[in-house]
């Protein structure tokens, strides 16, 4: 089965709850059939109302949602047939995680014997055979998590929605959920919309990822190229650690520019810059910038080390650098240690290709 | 033995059920102070005065205190034929005894409930026996009156000797023992407290229906509402209970009356002729709209509290599983409201089964309840033993209900808030 390039696609769809504020603004947004998406962004970004229009429980102010080509805003919730994964789960309290699953089934009209079946695989597939019988609440957070994805799937729906789902779990547990819920996607190829805040969720989880602030989608890309990547500053902010630098582009030639700072000049990559004189902030991972480098890098500084933190496999440093006192440095914990100590003065380079120009902040 | 040695001590060598008993008893003792004004307070006002109704109800020693001797004559009377000289002998000097503290006259009383016809040859028997000569009684009671040479009228007086009975229960049934002991019912025309009863059970159980037809919708409406107009609409709910009872119980009788504004609005839309008013008060629906309206807030609060609990991502769960409004309705909310109808339709039902100043002031003749004849035995027939009687037939009719509620819901599926 070809795989369509555009099952779920937003046109041009506004939203807005009291007249004068948009939360979503202009959103454009293609989803392919089979394929993990995350909607990654702070809260009140417009993330959850964009998940809530396709489910049918908000309708777009403008613009249209087309699901698997047919406009889907005169359906209602029940009509459209796409499966939701709650952020407390919603469960049914009066009901038996056998009853919960069999509900969607219920309406359906499944005959039982059939129904009984899908709700023993669903069960299975989050491996919580032998549970049925039991109510929600003689269940741990995490299963209750598993019966909730459970009940999303078993009627075979072609999207999942999921809202937040892990936010009510402790650390540990949701790491697993999200390699669970992974390989179910990739097991059963249902196409998945999630929705999360929590980024590195996000990174482990999704094919693509559309990073929302402010109603719009600042970038939607695969999570490799949304770290190493990111094509503004609020992206390189957002999504792992970052050093910034702000200045002033002086010269721009042969893919490299010149930024000044306030007292010194590095070389970066314009991203978004196009000409001398523009403001821009510049902003490095802390893995790419490295201690006494052995190879040639065209950025080489020397920094005052202000802190350090112990973090078992790495230690974090932090440096004051070029009128920057929030640098920081991830330095990997092997024998041959560097000497870092609180007070030095050491040598600090990376190459202009890490280095990105954005927008200024 | 084998407790003795498992026995566990503290580091100081004490058992340490003793010292935990020791490290507690002060907190016990000031949780103790802190309820014991209000226990105390629910001793003298509840549990004394329902075992002063309960000792009332069944209290039957007056007639045994005034004719002692004559009950212990009566011990070996079988009350087939008339009593032997010594039960008449011992009669008479009761009924001196009487006569001489001017007590006679309670006795006929008491005797007359037992048996009609008591009040006249006791009345008779005083004067005659004033003149009465010493030795053989029975033959001189008995020439006083026909009636006191029926042995009819010695049965009814041996049926009050025991100082307790259960008559006043069974009169609230409608019911009384015959001549032949046996318990039958009165006459079909003189049964007035089972009709009493029944109605009582129809207007609390359409009263609590209505209740909840109504409550439920705004209780959904005040836990859904956004605060701003939730709040009003909470106010309107409260209203009332900042009204005093009988100014509601007023307004209702403007309203509802014949030349009331209810009526007149009907005239004015058509819907009735001017001269063919509908009655809505004095009777039955007088009652049904009065209580109603009043007792609404304890349907909603309640509902409410247990709504406001409820997820909507329930409601949104169930539709996006494929569910239609109504049956995510059906299915999820309303098994979830169910502790809140249970505490609502029992507090209403309860409140509304002992309701007294609406139904006397709205309810007329064909819409009172047995409360309003609990309060005219105690004000008018001055019969407390019989008002005592059907207190507690009204509260054991309570209990029974609250018992029934446990065995079908579980009392601990109730949610007040």
């Amino acid at each position: 089965m070809a795989s369509k390039k555009d099952f779920v696609k937003f046109d041009k769809v506004d939203k807005s709850y009291d007249g004068k504020v948009l939360v979503v603004k202009d959103l454009q947004l293609d989803i392919a059939e089979g394929e993990f998406i995350t909607m990654l962004g702070p809260s009140g970004s417009g993330k959850t109302t964009c998940l809530m229009m396709l489910a049918g429980f908000e309708t777009p102010t403008n613009g249209e949602i087309y699901l698997d080509g047919k406009a889907i805003s005169s359906i209602p919730p029940h009509k459209r047939g796409i499966g939701m994964v709650f952020q407390n789960y919603a469960l049914f309290p009066h009901m038996t995680v056998y009853e919960n699953l069999a509900f969607p089934l219920r309406v359906r009209k499944i005959p039982k014997d059939e129904a009984d079946k899908k709700i023993d695989k669903a069960l299975s597939m989050v491996s919580l055979q032998g549970f049925a019988a039991r109510m929600p609440g003689q269940l741990s957070g995490g299963q209750q998590q598993r019966v909730a994805v459970a009940r999303s799937l078993v009627f075979d729906p072609q999207l999942v929605l999921m809202d937040e789902p892990l936010g009510a779990l402790d650390k540990n547990l949701r790491e697993s959920m999200q390699y669970e819920i992974k390989h179910i996607h990739e097991s059963i190829g249902v196409t998945v919309v999630y929705v999360t805040h929590d980024q590195s969720e996000a990174l482990t989880m999704s094919n693509r990822i559309a990073v929302f602030n402010d109603g719009k989608v600042q970038q939607l890309s695969s999570p490799d190229e949304l770290y190493e990547k990111p094509v503004n500053s609020f992206v390189a902010e957002f999504i792992g650690e970052n050093n910034t630098f702000g200045g002033e582009v002086s010269d721009i030639s042969g893919g490299k520019c010149k930024v000044k700072l306030a007292n010194a000049e590095i070389l970066a990559n314009p991203i978004s810059v196009k000409g001398k004189g523009e403001r821009t902030t510049v902003s490095l991972r802390p893995e790419r910038a490295l201690i006494n480098p052995s190879t040639k890098m065209d950025n080489l500084h020397k920094g005052k080390i202000e802190e350090v933190i112990y973090h078992g496999d790495h230690t974090r440093v932090r440096i004051n650098l070029l009128g920057n006192p929030e640098f920081i440095l991830k330095v990997p914990n092997s024998s041959s240690n560097l000497d870092i100590k609180l007070g030095n003065e050491i040598n600090i380079g990376w190459n202009s290709d890490d280095a990105r120009a954005l927008d200024p902040k | 033995m084998s407790s003795e040695t498992n026995q566990i001590l503290t580091t100081d060598g004490i058992p340490l059920e003793v010292s935990l008993k020791k490290a507690e008893r002060k907190n016990k003792i000031k949780a103790f102070l802190l309820v014991a004004p209000l226990l105390l307070f629910l001793i003298i006002t509840y549990v004394f005065p329902i075992g002063d109704m309960l000792f009332r109800s069944i209290d039957d020693k007056m007639v045994t205190q005034m004719l002692p001797k004559t009950f212990k004559a009566m011990e070996n009377w079988d009350g087939q034929e008339l009593p032997e000289e010594e039960v008449f002998a011992a009669f008479h000097e009761d009924f001196v005894k009487l006569v001489e503290d001017k007590r006679e006259g309670k006795l006929s009383t008491q005797l007359n409930y037992t048996k009609n016809g008591f009040k006249s040859i006791i009345k008779k028997l005083r004067r005659a026996s004033k003149k009465f000569e010493e030795g053989n009684y029975k033959e001189q009671i008995m020439a006083v009156h026909k009636r006191w040479a029926d042995v009819e009228y010695w049965r009814a007086i041996q049926r009050r000797a025991p100082e307790f009975t259960g008559q006043k229960y069974l009169k609230g049934m409608d019911m009384y023992v015959n001549e032949e002991g046996k318990i039958v019912s009165v006459e079909e025309d003189r049964r007035i407290h089972r009709v009493l009863w029944l109605r009582t059970l129809e207007i609390a159980f359409f009263v609590t229906v209505f209740c909840f037809l109504m409550a439920y919708p705004i209780a959904h409406l005040l836990a859904t509402l956004p605060m701003k107009y939730s709040n009003l609409l909470m106010i309107c709910v409260l209203l009332p209970f900042w009204t005093s009872l009988l100014v509601r119980t007023a307004s209702w009788m403007i309203l509802l009356q014949q030349q009331g504004i209810v009526n007149d609005f009907f005239v004015g839309i058509g819907l009735v002729a001017d001269n063919n008013r509908p009655e809505m008060m004095y009777n039955k629906t007088g009652s049904y709209v009065a209580m109603t309206q009043i007792l609404l807030p304890f349907m909603v609060l309640p509902l409410y509290s247990v709504m406001k609990t409820i997820s909507p991502s329930l409601m949104r769960a169930g539709k996006s599983l494929g569910g239609t409004p109504f049956v995510a309705f059906w299915k999820v909310y309303f098994p979830l409201t169910i502790p809140g109808i249970g505490a609502g339709c029992l507090l209403v039902f309860i409140l509304a089964i002992g309701y007294y100043i609406t139904p006397a002031l709205v309810g007329g003749a064909s819409g009172t309840l047995i409360s309003n004849q609990i309060a005219f035995h105690m004000k008018s027939t001055l019969d407390w033993s019989f008002a005592s009687a059907m207190g507690l037939m009204l509260l054991s009719g309570v209990l029974v209900i609250y018992w029934l509620y446990n065995k079908i819901v579980g009392i601990d599926n109730i949610k007040l808030g």
